[in-house]
């Protein structure tokens, strides 16, 4: 058995400090530096041109040669990419974290675009489960419909299906807001915890079942509602910035928006002050 | 006498807190502040956005301010701070900016340094980053 006390090797995380730090339970604070010189890309990413465009076809590359091949033309300053042939593979052009416009011409699989951060996407067709899952932050435009598990955990940005979408619609959702100009299915916003759904057609059973927070808004009817969600009043600042979102969105411009149903969580499943530990209490 | 040494702490803890102090009765009988008690769903006024975040906007190609929607400002042991999603921790504002008093302006206000913090050659990612980028 290894006796860890006398492992003289560190990795290369040890090296850095991170196993050395001492856990106080105190947060170890970050400040920000006000003078920080402007700057709108993250470390790394590379620098491109939104007029600089090329096609690509994928016909013939596998979905990692194919994302390989995006990074590749990003790395070369081309700012707008056009993958010509996606036919329905699945988890392409995942992880991008660059500002790019991406354009896919035709339908996606499973796990489309997922995990992206800063792009603006446009798919002239359909999309498989879980399009866009952990989105961080950018533009999705679907063109038609979508399936199950759409925007799942999507943390930031807008996700935009302009057909309807299947079941579990926004599951997990952490932030950003997704719009759908069709129906939704079975428990829309399933256990969201924070961020916005906006469904302009009908919505199916238990909509917001087991929601943390987080705002829904359905423009038809719903089946039902999940557990702990309950309606709320439509104020003035949620039609201004519906009718905001719908423009960015490119859909509902005739859309009574003022006659929508606002579906918020009830909180009475869970409350963070009576989830406050007992320890707490008594460490004072 | 540890009746008297718990009141001078919650009273402490009032002072640095942001905008007006109303504690829950929860606050007052664990003697912490309760993170979050700032309107998490409010909704941006896009009449006050800053001259920075204009130019981010535009700089990445977007029509709104996407996901610095959901960036607001918050606070971390008694201090006013925003929590980076990137780094998952609060990075509290330094004592030198003053902050307004309405939550629309504060928001704006942590939305610009969050992205200027995320974007730093400085930020605590970009080490792991050059250590363990695959591609």
């Amino acid at each position: 058995m290894a006796n860890l006390k006398t492992t003289e090797k560190k990795t290369k995380a040890q090296s850095m400090g991170l196993h050395s730090e001492v856990l106080t339970g105190k947060t170890q604070q970050k400040f920000f530096n006000p003078d920080e010189a402007e700057n709108f890309y993250y470390w790394g990413t590379y620098d491109v041109d939104f007029n600089k465009r090329i096609d690509l076809d994928v016909n013939d590359l596998d979905c990692k040669e194919a994302n390989k091949k995006i990074d590749e033309l990003m790395s070369q300053g081309y700012g707008t990419i056009v993958i010509k042939n996606p036919q329905g593979k699945h988890s392409l052009g995942v992880g991008v974290l660059n500002k790019l416009n991406l354009i896919f011409e035709g339908s996606l699989g499973y796990f489309g675009v997922g995990s992206i951060d800063g792009p603006t996407v446009r798919i002239n067709g359909r999309v498989g489960w879980s399009c866009a899952e952990n989105m961080m932050a950018g533009k999705v435009v679907i063109e038609k419909n979508a399936g199950s598990c759409f925007g799942a955990a999507v943390r930031g940005g807008d996700l935009i299906c302009k057909g309807s979408v299947g079941a579990r619609t926004g599951i997990d959702q952490k932030g950003g807001t997704i719009i759908v100009g069709g129906d939704a299915g079975a428990f829309t916003g399933f256990m969201m915890q924070r961020g916005r759904i906006i469904i302009l057609g009908n919505v199916g059973i238990n909509l917001g079942d087991s929601m943390y927070d987080g705002t829904i808004y359905v423009g038809g009817k719903i089946g039902s509602f999940g557990s702990d969600a309950i309606e709320s009043p439509m104020t003035k600042s949620d039609i201004d910035w519906i009718k905001r979102k719908l423009k960015v969105a490119e859909i509902g411009e005739n859309f009574d928006v003022s006659k929508m149903t606002k579906v918020v969580a009830g909180k009475k499943l869970w409350n963070y002050d009576a989830l406050e530990p007992t320890e707490k209490k008594g460490a004072i | 006498m540890p009746k008297k040494k718990s009141k001078k702490s919650s009273k402490k803890t009032a002072k640095g807190q942001l905008g007006k102090k109303k504690e829950t009765a929860r606050e007052k009988m664990i003697g912490q502040t309760i993170g979050y008690r700032y309107d998490v769903n409010l909704l941006p006024d896009y009449s006050r956005i800053t001259p920075f975040l204009k130019k981010y906007i535009e700089a990445m190609g977007w029509d709104d301010l996407n996901w610095l929607e959901d960036v607001h400002m918050g606070y971390e042991e008694d201090r006013p701070a925003v929590f980076d999603r990137n780094a998952n921790g609060w990075v509290t504002i330094p004592k030198k900016i003053k902050l307004p008093n309405n939550q629309q302006d504060r928001d704006m206000i942590a939305r610009e340094l969050l992205v200027k913090f995320q974007m730093s050659p400085n930020h605590p990612l970009v080490d792991l980053k050059k250590a363990y980028r695959k591609f």
